[in-house]
């Protein structure tokens, strides 16, 4: 019997006055993965989890998460899902231990407090009041509070937001740790390297309504072989590197000094863009072929840059 | 969780702690919450203590001689400890407890919003329960002779504390955190100046006089001063003002009251 899905979005409609956050969202997460939903901001990615989470109700729509609706189960499902807010979640005068052994209070059969607080790194932070912790350390705290009643899902809202490398690999090791154990994760994300390195399954989401969906292999596979990517000084004659290279490519400045070439790349066209770049003593650095990134993918899809 | 045979550490293993522990943590944090804030001590301690003090010991008024004035103040300043601690100590901590997300978060937790509120009201009920301790000990010290029945001012407290407290929670949960401060400690002010706790009503216009009965402050003063001072039995019309505060306020709170 195959499993059912731990969540299941269809056709999900949000509005908020006369704009919809949400417009016609269709997703689901197979029980056991990681999926990140990736998006710039303001494309309905925290009023789609939230949704998911109980706090709203749809204009339109389902919703089911391990099999029940959110909105009128939701007494049933709080104690197997665990939640992170984008923001905030904790009394501003209460200590990060003490605030995460609260938390456990509340279910049956928590963690043990003292090990999840040494493993996200807040021991030293454990006695300090919420208001005077770090951001990143009250981001820790968050994804800790989210997942110490052992949940079977958890919803993860911009996880590693504000963190530095370390505290970022830290909650990434995390994350992996909760899907070998069994739990399912949906996490949302702006960065495309966190998609790319987390998730079994990404969902794209613009404007309210999914993009694409895929592995991220499958999504970053798509098109490969058709483009080739460098980085330069920025403010290069793209216009004329297009004319330099084989008839139907074409060259674009994506982000300042970051440049990308689509068309039949061989090489014949590696040799014409090499030549044309040494003429101009200008070295591609970074030059790499085929395979797109997930950001190639996204401005594929919108057109337009991550809006971080 | 049968679906999974993995035995790693965030095995899930999901449910709610039973309701009685989760009453019982929410109101132990409640109320460490509460005596943690130094603010809130200001108001719900030094402030009665300084008022029933100073003007105890102190002729500001003509209230008759130093018993007397005790006398009449003690109930005035009970009244403003319930003041306090269940609409400005309230409305203010809720008001901010939503800017933080706190309740928000809480709300996806598997506390109930029933045990959620009936812990708030057990810790309102535990500070006051201290503040009542701490005021009763200043006035025995300074020679209080209470009377009256210890049923009707437990009546009297409880109606006060459930009329405050759904005005404390009207107004954090409609407003800002930051205008709730204000307004909460605003009124903190006109009550303690209106509201019988210090200055006898009798001193106001008579005109202004069913205005300031029919106000919670003043239902709950002058109710405790005619049990503790004069012996009335149980002021029914003070308990009726209070409990009528309560119902109008606890329906229009639980209309408004936005968790986010």
């Amino acid at each position: 019997m195959p499993t059912p899905p731990a969540v299941e979005v269809v056709d999900l409609v949000k509005r908020y006055g006369l704009t919809a956050a949400v417009d016609g969202l269709t997703l689901q997460v197979a029980a056991g993965t990681i999926t990140a939903v990736l998006g710039p901001n303001g494309a309905g990615k925290t009023t789609t989890v939230e949704t998911c989470e109980g706090y709203r109700r749809p204009d339109s729509g389902t919703v089911r998460v391990l099999g029940m609706d959110p909105w009128t189960d939701a007494r049933a499902l709080r104690p197997r899902v665990g939640v992170m807010l984008q923001q905030g979640g904790v009394y501003p005068g209460v200590k990060a231990e003490e605030m995460l052994r609260h938390v456990a209070s509340l279910h049956a059969h928590p963690l043990d407090v003292p090990a999840l607080v040494e493993r996200l790194g807040l021991g030293a932070a454990g006695r300090t009041t919420y208001r005077r912790l770090s951001g990143g350390q009250q981001q820790r705290l968050s994804l800790a509070m989210a997942v110490v009643g052992r949940p079977e899902l958890v919803f993860l809202d911009e996880p590693t937001a504000g963190l530095d490398p370390q505290a970022r690999r830290a909650t990434w090791e995390l994350v992996e740790a909760l899907r070998h154990d069994g739990v399912t994760v949906v996490l949302t994300t702006h960065f495309m390297d966190e998609a790319e390195r987390l998730a079994d399954e990404v969902v794209v989401v613009d404007h309210g309504r999914v993009i694409a969906v895929g592995t991220p292999g499958e999504l970053t596979a798509a098109g490969a072989g058709g483009s080739l990517r460098f980085d330069g000084p920025p403010g290069l004659d793209v216009a004329g590197l297009a004319a330099a290279l084989p008839a139907a490519s074409r060259v674009d400045e994506v982000a300042p000094g970051r440049y990308v070439v689509h068309g039949d790349v061989d090489t014949h066209l590696l040799a014409d863009l090499t030549r044309w770049c040494a003429d101009r003593e200008v070295m591609p650095e970074g030059l790499t072929v085929g395979r797109r990134s997930l950001e190639d993918v996204f401005l594929d899809l919108t057109g337009s840059d991550l809006r971080a | 969780m049968s679906t999974t045979t993995s035995s790693g550490t965030f095995a899930p293993d999901p449910g709610a702690a039973p309701l009685g522990r989760m009453l019982a943590a929410q109101t132990g944090l409640e109320v460490r919450m509460v005596l943690r804030n130094g603010e809130q001590l200001l108001l719900t301690v030094v402030i009665p203590v300084l008022v029933l003090t100073v003007f105890g010991s102190v002729e500001v008024m003509d209230l008759g001689n130093r018993a007397a004035r005790v006398d009449f103040l003690v109930p005035g300043v009970l009244a403003l400890a319930v003041m306090s601690t269940a609409f400005t100590g309230l409305a203010i901590g809720t008001g901010f407890e939503r800017r933080y997300g706190a309740l928000k978060r809480l709300g996806a937790s598997p506390l109930p919003r029933g045990a959620l509120l009936s812990a708030k009201g057990l810790s309102v009920l535990t500070i006051e329960a201290l503040q009542v301790v701490l005021l009763g000990t200043v006035a025995q010290l300074m020679g209080w002779d209470p009377r009256g029945s210890w049923l009707a001012v437990l009546l009297l407290v409880l109606a006060g504390t459930a009329a405050f407290a759904s005005l404390a929670l009207l107004m954090a949960g409609t407003l800002r955190a930051e205008a709730t401060l204000a307004a909460a400690n605003l009124v903190y002010l006109l009550f303690l100046v209106s509201g019988g706790i210090a200055v006898p009503l009798d001193r106001f216009p008579d005109a202004a006089r069913p205005f300031l009965d029919a106000l919670p402050a003043g239902a709950l003063s002058e109710g405790l001063r005619v049990v503790l001072r004069d012996g009335h039995p149980m002021p029914w019309w003070s308990v009726g003002v209070l409990v009528g505060w309560a119902a109008v306020g606890g329906v229009l709170a639980a209309r408004t009251f936005r968790w986010e």
